[in-house]
């Protein structure tokens, strides 16, 4: 028995297609202890946010978990009931999603979708609309949202992103909860408030104490905030080591390759260090599948896929070429 | 409010179209037909006679000013004089349409009703049983038209099981009594009023199939539109986020799936139920149901132009309507359409 809020291990979820299953995550490891602040770094289309969906259980209709265990605190998300899961997403885990616009019913007012979360989790009898509302202006003005009394009474169409994102990070913090997860918060926000808005995401883990898995093509804002850090290509988790460790000593050619490439303001992709893009993932290549991209690439990596091993102590990765004989 | 621009700009629609309605039924009424005087007038009446008649009537003057008298009159609530009821058209009128208007009410709720369950329960269990049960029932209801299903109907629940009556409005003696309550005109409303519940029941009862025959279609048509919205809302983010948040299941799927799933249906729906008075011209004559479209269709058949004038009016005006009323409903429903009005 461990308060591990996650502990994933070798996760398999593909999507059915009219093509055919599309074999997406493909052995994802991921822990994240008590406290701890992960990050996670990975080409778009690698499975980032398919991963984090799973933790939740709100993959879409056509997904199919193949295999693996996602564990919460010891116990199997992917047995619980429909009580236990609802109970884990209502006073252990919020997500923060990567598009704001996406994330919000465009056909209720804040206000109302504000207050049911906190509904769902307080003890509401004997509380009155003043009440709630007087919570959600206090929720809003802690995420630093300017006249919350006007955005309470606006619809999502009638906010900019940028403050559609801070409406979705107050959701997340509505009730109190210790791990947060936040998908690429800042990647469909402009330029000029994706600082901001990461600032106060850390701002908001540090004072509240949470545990954080923060998703992140910014490896700027990565390296910066979080303990640890996951590289993951095509649905496998390819590396993981302390921040300090993993930017100074890459060990995995992907994470090689992404580290040396620039990214891009816009998030777009860490594309120029590593030729090729993400694969196809109906008919995924053999072996490892990073090896038609690789530059150091063997003559087994086509064949087996490779273990995730520890080199040294928290330094694990997942390739032919530090694996002794 | 935004909502009273909203409403007043789409009343203002609703205008615009009626106006144009009334000059294409004025052609209808005094042009197409050719030179009403001479239809008046007894043939060999002498020119000069002709001559003054066509002054006293106005006929004389340009045809703009031909169009504002016979609007005029249309306001005053005067349509002429009907051939064939040899009375005032607008008797014939108010005696007629409420009771097709009840029918078509109680259509129109059976349909949102019906649409709203099959297709909450097809989209619930989508690609399960349910849901292709409701595929099923639904094609079928689509393909078939109205008059089809009240013959199906009446073949069936009224010939065979003897569960509903054939045709007719009531039975011959709520008939007499009715007859001689009659305030609104409205059947339905008449017999509550008189605090006979009885004749109410035996009016719905009689009701009923013609009632079903008309709306089965729009309510299959709506309940494979909610279905579809509601199959493809399931895959948004906000529901995700709805899950994700931990609001209980009833809460996500009733209200936060449902209500973006029933505005691309509301509007259909609207159009279907402004259509159904046309529409109810066969099933009315397949019940012999004593409502309006069974008196236009045998005016019709008779020439009676200031007939056929009044129905085209009314079935305009009660379009806008209905019109009017769905716009408001999805401007409710949907704060993108009542707040996002281009020019505002
Ligand atoms: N419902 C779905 N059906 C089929 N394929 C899907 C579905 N959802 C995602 N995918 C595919 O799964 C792969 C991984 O998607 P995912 O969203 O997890 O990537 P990501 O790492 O979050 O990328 P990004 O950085 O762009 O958000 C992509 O190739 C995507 O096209
Ligand atoms: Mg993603």
């Amino acid at each position: 028995m461990t308060d591990r809020p996650i502990e994933i291990k070798d996760l398999h979820v593909g999507y059915k297609t009219y093509r055919g299953t599309s074999k997406v995550l493909n052995g994802v490891h991921l822990t994240v202890d008590v406290g701890e602040k992960i990050g996670i770094i990975g080409e778009s289309g690698c499975g980032k946010t398919t991963t984090m969906k799973t933790i939740l259980q709100i993959l879409p209709t056509n997904a199919v978990i193949q295999e693996g265990e996602v564990h919460f605190r010891s116990k199997d998300v992917l047995r619980m009931s429909k009580n236990e899961l609802n109970e884990l997403r209502r006073k252990h885990m919020a997500m923060i999603f990567q598009d704001p616009t996406a994330a919000l019913n465009p056909v209720f007012k804040i206000e109302t979708q504000l207050i049911d979360i906190i509904k769902s989790s307080e003890e509401y009898e004997g509380k009155k609309k003043e009440d709630f509302r007087a919570k959600c202006i206090r929720l809003l003005k802690e995420v630093a949202l300017p006249d919350p009394e006007r955005v309470l009474d606006s619809y999502p169409f009638q906010l900019s992103g940028g403050m559609r994102q801070r409406v979705c990070i107050a959701m997340a913090l509505a009730t109190p909860r210790y791990l947060l997860i936040a998908d690429e918060p800042t990647t469909n926000l402009d330029v000029t408030i994706q600082d901001q808005v990461l600032l106060l995401i850390e701002n908001i883990v540090e004072k509240r104490k949470l545990s954080v898995i923060l998703i992140s093509q910014a490896l700027g804002a990565v390296k910066g905030f979080v303990d640890k850090v996951y590289v993951m290509y095509a649905g496998s988790t390819v590396e993981v080591a302390e921040t300090k460790e993993l930017f100074s000593n890459p060990l995995h050619p992907y994470a090689r390759g992404l580290l040396e490439s620039t990214p891009k303001l816009t998030g777009g992709g860490f594309s120029e260090g590593i030729k090729g893009r993400v694969p196809d993932y109906i008919d995924p290549p053999s072996g490892c599948r990073f090896h038609p991209r690789c530059n150091q690439v063997l003559s087994r990596c086509e064949k087996e896929k490779p273990p995730f091993i520890d080199i040294v102590r928290n330094h694990g990765v997942a390739c032919w070429l530090y694996h002794k004989k | 409010m935004k909502m009273k621009t909203y409403i007043a700009r789409r009343l203002g629609f609703a205008l615009f179209s009626l106006i144009g309605l009334s000059i294409l039924v004025f052609y209808l009424a005094r042009v197409i037909p050719g030179d009403p005087v001479l239809m008046m007038v007894p043939p060999g009446t002498s020119p000069k006679v002709i001559e003054e008649l066509r002054h006293t009537l106005g006929l004389d003057k340009p045809l703009y000013q031909q169009y504002l008298f016979w609007l005029e009159d249309v306001f005053r609530g005067d349509l002429g004089f009907s051939v064939y009821t040899q009375r005032s058209v607008t008797n014939d009128v108010l005696e007629y349409l409420p009771i097709s208007l009840e029918l078509v009410v109680l259509a129109a709720l059976m349909e949102i009703v019906g649409s709203f369950l099959l297709g909450v329960l097809a989209g619930m269990h989508a690609y399960k049983w349910p849901d292709n049960l409701v595929r099923i029932v639904s094609y079928i209801g689509i393909s078939v038209p109205a008059f089809v299903w009240a013959i199906i109907f009446q073949l069936i629940f009224a010939l065979q099981l003897s569960l509903f009556p054939t045709g007719g409005l009531l039975d011959s003696q709520y008939m007499d009594i009715m007859r001689a309550r009659r305030v609104t005109g409205f059947t339905s409303l008449d017999s509550l009023i008189a605090g006979r519940f009885d004749a109410f029941v035996n009016f719905v009862w009689h009701a009923t199939l013609p009632a079903l025959a008309l709306c089965i279609g729009g309510m299959a048509q709506d309940a494979r539109i909610i279905r579809a919205g509601m199959v493809e809302n399931k895959e948004k983010e906000y529901i995700a986020m709805a899950k994700s948040q931990g609001l209980p299941q009833r809460l996500v799927m009733f209200k936060y799936l449902l209500k973006p799933s029933i505005i691309p249906a509301v509007t259909v729906m609207g159009m279907d139920i402004a259509a159904m008075l046309g529409n109810a011209f066969l099933v009315e004559k397949v019940f012999m149901w004593p409502g309006f479209s069974q008196h236009a269709i045998a005016a019709m058949l008779r020439s009676d132009l200031n007939t056929i004038v009044a129905t085209v009016i009314v079935i305009g005006i009660i379009f806008a309507i209905v019109n009017i009323i769905t716009d408001i409903m999805v401007a409710y429903l949907d704060p993108r359409i009542r707040l996002m009005e281009k020019g505002e």
